[in-house]
């Protein structure tokens, strides 16, 4: 029969990169940036954590909060890069959106795999694998009490303390779009940027900190798969198509973060669905299973475009470039 | 742009059309800046001097003849993809679901040559394969088109999602399909009888893609620039509202490009399944799909200017494949190259597009 109590906790798992690559999508799609270059940002951010607490880990003694602390601060850094990159390219630059985030996603995957893949011969270590047990060991802690409290235990506290950031990260960025005078002005932004201009809202700061914000939450997610669900073990290509999945979520939020937070649990329990289901031995089956989110978002695109609610609709100027003097 | 403070300020202003000269050498200068930084990266991940590996990349795009032929059949391929994007562009219509039209039209064939097989004459089997590839792709083109058209629905997001649907119909089959039984893969199709593989000239193995292309590209150039209904695509991209006066039917436009968009994609499809790989896999398409993006991007939509594009991405990963062989380095090497390449042409573009000029602030400000 079907063992939910097993499979919400690995639904999760598999939804928590996509919550933050969707939160870090979202803030990003609200100043107007269709950032098509999550995929290769999750994936420099995850390799960023990955060099940083490798080289920790050589260095000998391993303390806790360093083993912590020094991936986390590596991989904002790397995917702040990317943001900053995208940023300079679209909004200084303004280069075309789509060009650039495709071009940054096959940046960010190459990235990501050149130096899993070659990070011992370049550093000359002799290690076997990149196995980043102790590091891992941090990220994965969770509650003590966890497993004594049974299924409630299991099912809500037996994560690491990134995914729980990453729930509260969703919710603030969900009051701060909504509720504040900054997530306000940055909708504003993103509808239409030549209004907000005129109200005196400086557009190039707003587009810049959130895509770059957004970035550093979506590196995140790279952080988390790897250290969390991954084991500290890093494998080439991996982390697939997670990071377009994410930007599925967005859609299918309908640009809720808030939203977001079941619906990743959702996409994950789709994601993962086939290995639940019995299907005996027809493994082919189970390729038709996978395509449920990708079904799902085109489902709910096609719907949001038909009901044609103004609330439910992508930010006005997604995608599109803004310069004053050419009104 | 004012600068609150400064002195001088920076003031930023729309060009007029510079001449094509002016704008190819801002290009090619981005192009040898981003060579000169992938060529120094390497040598300080290497250890080799940058002058080695660009050698070494020449080495492996050109060195043999067989390394020329990959080249060619590589870069036929990914041109036609280029060029089955550009009409679809043209009208603003983000079509980045090439990936899933390339694989649609690859496994429309492979059905037929697995099916059809050995049951009917093999010139009847070519076409049958032809006909099924580039409307199972137009088909797959055709179905965001219509949501676009009906109700303005995000053809970006759609298509792209439309990849990843393609890549499971296609791992599904993989297995329905596979030799032997629990394989995971298809392997060689009609290995002894070859039925259905795309004639070969002489003994050029990618000749015929190359040529198949070739005249493509010419086709296409003429189609954007000299028929009517590339001019309509023209008018609706540059204004839909204007197309909508001057009496253009935007959703048919929309949709019948979105076709010829995909059904060539499902062409670039066969020629890889019937052409060349006589196989399929869900990563056939190998990311060409993205990469035409850029490169008809790059090209300004102009189908004779793709040809050096397309050449200028297929020699970095081909160049770049060499080094990672001679120097032990991982494939994904090629990625970052392509990247970093990238990133100097799209930034060069502003370069062209817009006039940067100092001036003096006089007080009064702008």
């Amino acid at each position: 029969m079907f063992d939910f109590v097993s499979f919400f906790p690995r639904a999760v798992m598999q939804g928590i990169p996509l919550l933050l690559g969707a939160t870090g999508e979202t803030l990003t799609e609200k100043s107007g940036n269709l950032n098509l270059g999550i995929p290769g940002i999750m994936y420099v951010g995850g390799i960023c954590g990955v060099i940083g607490a490798f080289f920790y880990e050589q260095s000998g003694n391993v303390n806790g909060i360093l083993a912590v602390l020094i991936p986390l601060l590596c991989c904002m850094l790397g995917s702040l890069l990317m943001g900053l990159l995208y940023c300079f390219l679209t909004v200084t630059l303004r280069a075309n959106q789509n060009v650039t985030g495709l071009a940054m996603a096959t940046f960010g995957v190459g990235f990501g795999n050149f130096f899993g893949g070659s990070l011992i011969k370049l550093t000359g270590s002799d290690v076997p694998s990149i196995a980043l047990s102790a590091t891992s060991s941090y990220f994965r802690q969770s509650l003590p009490f966890a497993e004594k409290l049974g299924a409630f235990g299991k099912m809500f506290l037996s994560y690491g303390f990134l995914a729980y950031l990453a729930i509260v990260i969703a919710l603030v960025s969900s009051y701060v779009l909504k509720r504040t005078r900054v997530g306000l002005q940055l909708r504003a932004v993103g509808e239409s940027p030549a209004t907000a201009d005129a109200a005196g809202i400086n557009i190039t700061r707003y587009k810049f900190v959130a895509t770059c914000v957004g970035s550093m939450i979506a590196g995140l997610g790279g952080l988390y798969y790897v250290m969390d669900y991954a084991c500290g073990v890093w494998s080439n290509d991996a982390f697939g198509d997670r990071g377009w999945l994410a930007i599925a979520l967005v859609i299918f939020t309908i640009w809720r973060p808030n939203v977001g937070i079941l619906s990743s649990i959702l996409f994950g329990g789709l994601y993962i669905l086939y290995l639940f289901i019995p299907t005996g031995t027809n493994l082919a089956v189970k390729e038709l299973y996978k395509m449920l989110p990708y079904l799902v978002t085109i489902v709910v695109l096609i719907v949001s475009s038909m009901r044609n609610k103004r609330e439910n609709q992508p930010p006005e100027s997604l995608g599109v470039p803004y310069f004053r003097e050419e009104r | 742009m004012a600068n609150k403070s400064g002195r001088s300020v920076l003031h930023i202003s729309k060009r007029g059309a510079l001449p094509w000269y002016a704008a190819w050498a801002i290009r090619g200068a981005a192009i040898v800046l981003a060579l000169i930084v992938s060529g120094v990266f390497t040598a300080a991940l290497t250890g080799l001097n940058p002058l080695g590996v660009y050698a070494a990349m020449i080495q492996g795009a050109f060195g043999t003849e067989r390394k020329v032929w990959i080249l060619g059949q590589n870069l036929a391929i990914l041109l036609c993809v280029s060029l089955a994007v550009t009409p679809a562009f043209k009208m603003r219509f983000w079509n980045v679901g090439g990936e899933g039209q390339i694989l649609i039209g690859g496994l429309a064939t492979a059905a037929c040559m697995i099916l059809l097989g050995d049951k009917i004459p093999n010139w009847l089997l070519i076409i049958v394969m032809v006909v099924s590839s580039v409307l199972a792709g137009a088909i797959w083109g055709g179905i965001p088109a219509i949501c676009k058209a009906r109700w303005n629905t995000n053809e970006t997001l759609f298509t792209l999602m439309m990849n990843y649907v393609a890549t499971q119909l296609v791992a599904f089959m993989v297995i329905v399909w596979e030799v032997p039984k629990g394989a995971g893969k298809i392997g060689i199709i009609n290995q002894n009888t070859e039925a259905g593989w795309l004639p070969q000239i002489g003994s050029y193995k990618y000749l015929l893609n190359i040529l198949v292309v070739a005249a493509l590209t010419v086709v296409m150039y003429f189609y954007l620039t000299r028929s009517k209904q590339g001019y309509e695509i023209s008018v609706v991209g540059e204004s839909e509202r204007t197309a909508r006066y001057v009496g253009i039917k935007v959703g048919k436009v929309i949709v019948r490009t979105m076709m010829i968009s995909g059904g060539l994609c499902g062409l670039a499809g066969l020629l890889l399944v019937g052409g060349t790989d006589h196989t399929i896999t869900t990563t056939i398409a190998g990311g060409r799909g993205f990469t035409a993006v850029m490169v008809a991007w790059l090209a300004k939509f102009n189908p004779f200017t793709m040809v050096f594009t397309s050449f200028l991405l297929v020699f970095l990963s081909r160049g770049a494949s060499e080094i990672t062989t001679i120097y032990g380095l991982n494939h994904s090497f090629g990625d970052i190259l392509t990247g970093i390449i990238l990133f100097f042409i799209i930034g060069s573009e502003f370069f062209i597009n817009y006039r940067l000029s100092f001036l003096k602030n006089t007080g009064k400000g702008e």
